[in-house]
């Protein structure tokens, strides 16, 4: 079983502080991951740390092979993070933030227009500039960009927030189709029964700053990141 | 590298020339900075000719502050920064992408603020050839410049009233250097415009390198 995501007791700092303290998880390859969890339980914090955004400081954080502790740039390229905030620039057209992403990451054109095609911005809804669009047709371009970048695994911040339910079932076959081809998903949602359908595993968050406890309720699905 | 240079500097004037902040909002700010002088020097046009060069160059440093400013705010908004961090784009390359976007956008408003000495100071133009090239290596050191300070402060709060603070003193060098080469191709004194030409021209280079080694760290610090 090839590990895409190994952490043992890993210690993730926001600023000077602890975000994640002393975090164990295995994530094998083409898996979909749910984490669940309280707000402040650490969610967000842990999917920035395995893009390499958040430093992890103490244990061992190994994602693709790369271990963060030493060097987390080399993982950034090779991962796609949709989080809260779009990463998009509101001046420029859902189009031309797709392109430019894309072609930032080396997508050829080709596979930068099949991701537009596939959220259904190849129209004239592409030629919009962002910052006149809604929320989820944002999203949609976020997640457009996410497709461009072809990434190994994917980092799903509260995916389905601001989504229609179309675009929700659009989304979730997306992530099956991907974790088909070999990706590898993690992701966090408070949809919890949208969520947990879609998921192969579920892995509870609690505590946040002070770490993570045991899952109250574990079964064969589901089960706990443990404290340090 | 060069390709990343040249995608990132187009994205800049994109989207420069779908918000139009240049044009609509630094350009008129700059030609009212040259009006204001004209009105506060006018009755003795002796003072206003002799001082044209420098106040030629304190209007495009006050302007050049704001593009500079709005060139930093765009990598700051809705998470464009990580964005950034995971897009795979050399820092160096972002770096001097976004100095050629700001210089390109410098040079049109000097363009614009030569027409308007020459219109409301009766400046002559003269010594093309220092001018030309102390005016890009100005351009090129004040943009390299503005952006790397750009980084420095980005994420702050602060950003809109901290970056000229520490940038404008940063830029006295390029000021004073500029200020003499066009005095010496204007021929209002007599100097050696193009040793001052050449001083500015290793305050880019100087800032050209120092930021293309820092932009990295400053995009993961801020």
């Amino acid at each position: 079983m090839e590990l895409v995501v190994h952490f043992r007791a890993a210690v993730a700092l926001l600023g000077r502080f602890p975000a994640l303290a002393g975090i164990d998880l295995d994530v094998a390859r083409g898996q979909i991951v749910l984490l669940r969890g309280p707000n402040g339980a650490g969610k967000t914090t842990l999917l920035r740390a395995c893009a390499g955004l958040v430093p992890v400081v103490s244990g061992d954080a190994v994602v693709l092979g790369f271990d963060l502790c030493q060097d987390p740039r080399p993982v950034r390229s090779r991962v796609g993070l949709l989080a809260h905030s779009t990463g998009l620039y509101d001046d420029l057209t859902a189009d031309e933030n797709v392109r430019f992403w894309g072609r930032a990451c080396r997508a050829s054109r080709a596979e930068i227009d099949a991701a537009l095609a596939v959220v259904g911005l190849d129209g004239t809804l592409g030629k919009v500039p962002v910052r006149r669009l809604s929320a989820g047709q944002r999203r949609r371009t976020s997640l457009a960009c996410l497709l461009a970048r072809r990434p190994e695994l994917w980092l799903l911040d509260e995916p389905h927030a601001g989504l229609d339910r179309d675009t929700r079932d659009q989304l979730d076959g997306l992530v099956r189709q991907a974790a088909k081809q070999g990706a590898t998903v993690l992701f966090s949602s408070h949809e919890l029964d949208r969520a947990e359908a879609l998921a192969d595993r579920t892995v509870e968050l609690i505590g946040g700053v002070a770490g993570l406890t045991a899952d109250p309720d574990p079964s064969p699905s589901r089960e706990a990141a443990g404290v340090a | 590298m060069w390709r990343d240079i040249a995608l990132v500097a187009e994205r800049d004037l994109r989207i420069e020339l779908r918000s139009r902040v240049t044009a609509n909002q630094v350009a008129p700010f700059a030609v009212l900075i040259l009006l204001l002088f004209a009105f506060a020097l006018d009755p003795d046009r002796g003072i206003l000719e002799k001082a044209t060069p420098g106040l030629y160059w304190v209007a495009v440093l006050l302007a050049g502050v704001l593009a500079i400013n709005r060139s930093a705010a765009l990598d700051d908004a809705d998470g464009t920064r990580d964005a950034l961090r995971l897009s795979g784009l050399e820092p160096p390359a972002v770096f001097l992408g976004k100095v050629a976007a700001v210089a390109a956008e410098l040079l049109a408003l000097e363009i614009l603020l030569a027409v308007g000495v020459a219109v409301l100071y009766d400046a002559e133009l003269s010594g093309f050839g220092l001018l030309a090239a102390t005016l890009v290596a100005a351009t090129v050191a004040i943009a390299a410049a503005g952006t790397l300070y750009g980084a420095l402060v980005g994420g702050l709060r602060a950003r809109d009233t901290l970056l000229p603070v520490l940038l404008l003193p940063v830029l006295a060098p390029v000021l004073i250097g500029a200020t003499r080469a066009f005095e010496s191709a204007l021929g209002t004194t007599v100097t050696a415009g193009w040793a001052w030409c050449g001083l500015v021209g290793g305050f880019a280079v100087v800032y050209l390198v120092a930021g293309s080694l820092a932009y990295g760290a400053l995009l993961e610090d801020s």
